[in-house]
């Protein structure tokens, strides 16, 4: 299976898409946040790239900012891409992205995690509430500012 | 005269000795008809990957096992490949090798399970399955001798795996080569062209193509739709592209040729294993200390690697900020994935239909809620 280089796949989706991409890197394209739907879309539906699996979507909390990381492979084209956004910059709102259900079912379950896990609403999910932990659980745990009371060795020397 | 009927909702599980661990259903019936189901999961959730943001990436080890308790060796495998990856660290041949053999070993295991569950769950009480578990016994064993546990094996580490395997191993695994062909063939004798089966599981809970891509499903399920895609081929890793086997596939989409194709993967993984033992070399099993420390510092970045697992797709995506544990550590379940058309699959069918269906796509809940 081949990898997609970031600078040659956000050459391809600018051209198509204006103002969409932030930057890239060796392996990843950084997508605005807006058009990640359309991106997306376009990803899917244009022969050439075909991006029919959607593997992973997963997100990462880097204190500033959170960045949406999508993982998508192709069956026909044999190839592979990861396609990353950035959202919530200001932390007092609930940082929000458009959700890619109607392209790929299979973003059912891992937005849902990501929404519990992660505190990231997803615009136009059908069911969007939390699958793992219980209605009313508080907080959303792989956020790094949630406390936890673990006493762990590399927890205090991190610290320290 | 027709008969009025309205529907009613009932609550499957988590406590329930066919739902393969604590998974619960909310199912509306009409009749003996499923009209809606809505899976609910979380019972087993243990946080696995906020965990392993407190502990060193060789301690995560231990995390993967725990996930897919039916196929440790393969979490194993994933997770090493991925701190591999990420910290640029070259594997030695013979551990590389002994990782291979190890876990097509546990794919084996981890098929007999889904095989033999798969008949209980059709009500053929103990005998098949008692088949199909001492086969795995078999396996387990040699696992103790490779590593002293069962289960919870933790054997491989950042550049092949923790020892070496002992002499008795290696006459055990030769013995099982022999002896496991004639073993699944009395399986097969059993249950391939057994009426009860045929008649259970032909035609129930069909999928297209079309829908799995859609829908993300991979593994097993994806190749009984007739798509030949498999890791191992499609995107080699380890020594797979040095060994010869073949991608099963099946063309109806339903529970029998789900069953059929597990039982055929596991005679290629016996031939994997069986190339595997004529490549193996002898030599260290994981490079000096000197190369890979006991504490991994990978430098900053992030990964993406995907393995075959015995359920399919499993991925890990590791993050690293340059300390002696992950930043972020996520896992793409392929379990709680292969569930999102489980709506889909069961809408329609009878009640009797829906343990068979759920056996046929075989989850594990460590997997699904981690």
């Amino acid at each position: 299976m081949i990898e997609w280089d970031g600078k040659i796949l956000a050459e391809e989706i600018n051209n198509q898409i204006p103002k969409s991409v932030l930057g890239s890197s060796k392996d990843s394209v950084f997508i605005e946040s807006e058009k990640i739907y359309e991106v997306l879309k376009f990803l899917k539906e244009t022969s050439g790239f075909s991006f029919d699996l959607l593997s992973s979507i997963t997100a990462v909390d880097y204190i500033d900012h959170f960045e949406v990381v999508y993982h998508l492979k192709s069956l026909i084209t044999l190839s592979k891409a990861t396609i990353k956004t950035k959202i919530g910059f200001d932390r007092e709102n609930q940082p929000e992205i458009d959700s890619v259900y109607t392209l790929w079912k299979g973003a059912d379950f891992q937005e849902r995690e990501v929404f519990d896990l992660m505190g990231i609403y997803f615009n136009n999910h059908p069911n969007l509430k939390r699958i793992l932990l219980w209605d009313g659980f508080p907080g959303h745990p792989l956020r790094k500012d949630f406390v936890t009371n673990s006493q762990s060795i590399i927890q205090k020397e991190k610290e320290s | 005269m027709s008969i009025k009927s309205e529907p009613i909702t009932i609550n499957l599980g988590p406590q329930h000795p066919s739902t393969h661990g604590v998974f619960r259903m909310r199912v509306t019936f009409d009749g003996e008809t499923i009209i809606d189901v809505e899976p609910i999961f979380g019972y087993l959730h243990r946080g696995s990957e906020k965990l392993a943001e407190e502990r060193t990436y060789t301690q995560v080890v231990t995390l993967t096992d725990r996930m897919d308790y039916v196929s440790s060796m393969l979490n194993n495998q994933g997770y090493i490949l991925a701190v591999e990856k990420l910290s640029n660290i070259d594997p030695e041949p013979r551990g590389v090798w002994l990782r291979m053999i190890s876990s097509e070993l546990q794919r084996i295991a981890s098929h007999l399970v889904a095989v033999g569950f798969l008949i209980q769950d059709l009500g053929a009480w103990g005998t098949p399955l008692t088949y199909a578990m001492r086969e795995r016994e078999k396996i387990l064993q040699m696992f103790e001798m490779l590593c002293g546990a069962r289960i919870t094996n933790s054997y491989l580490r950042p550049g092949g795996v923790f020892m070496d395997a002992p002499e008795q191993f290696w006459s055990a695994l030769i013995s099982f080569i022999d002896e496991f062909p004639s073993a699944i063939d009395e399986l097969e004798k059993l249950l391939t062209s057994n009426e009860i089966i045929f008649s259970r599981t032909k035609g129930v809970a069909v999928l297209t193509p079309e829908q799995a891509i859609n829908a993300s499903i991979t593994g097993p399920i994806l190749r009984s739709t007739g798509v030949p895609w498999d890791l191992r081929k499609n995107d080699p890793y380890d020594f797979y592209d040095k060994v010869d086997f073949n991608i099963p596939i099946h063309k109806a989409g339903d529970n029998y040729s789900r069953y059929l194709l597990r039982v055929q993967e596991m005679r290629e993984s016996l031939k994997i294993v069986k190339q595997c033992v004529d490549f193996i070399e002898p030599g260290p099993v994981r490079p000096h200390h000197d190369d890979v420390p006991f504490l991994i510092r990978p430098p900053k970045g992030d990964c993406y690697v995907a393995i075959e697992g015995s359920k399919g797709e499993l991925g890990f995506y590791l993050v690293s900020d340059g300390s002696i544990s992950p930043y972020r550590w996520h896992v793409r379940s392929s379990s709680l994935i292969n569930l999102t058309l489980l709506r889909d699959m069961l809408i329609g069918t009878l009640f009797g239909d829906l343990f068979v269906t759920f056996g046929g796509i075989d989850i594990n809940m460590g997997e699904v809620d981690r």
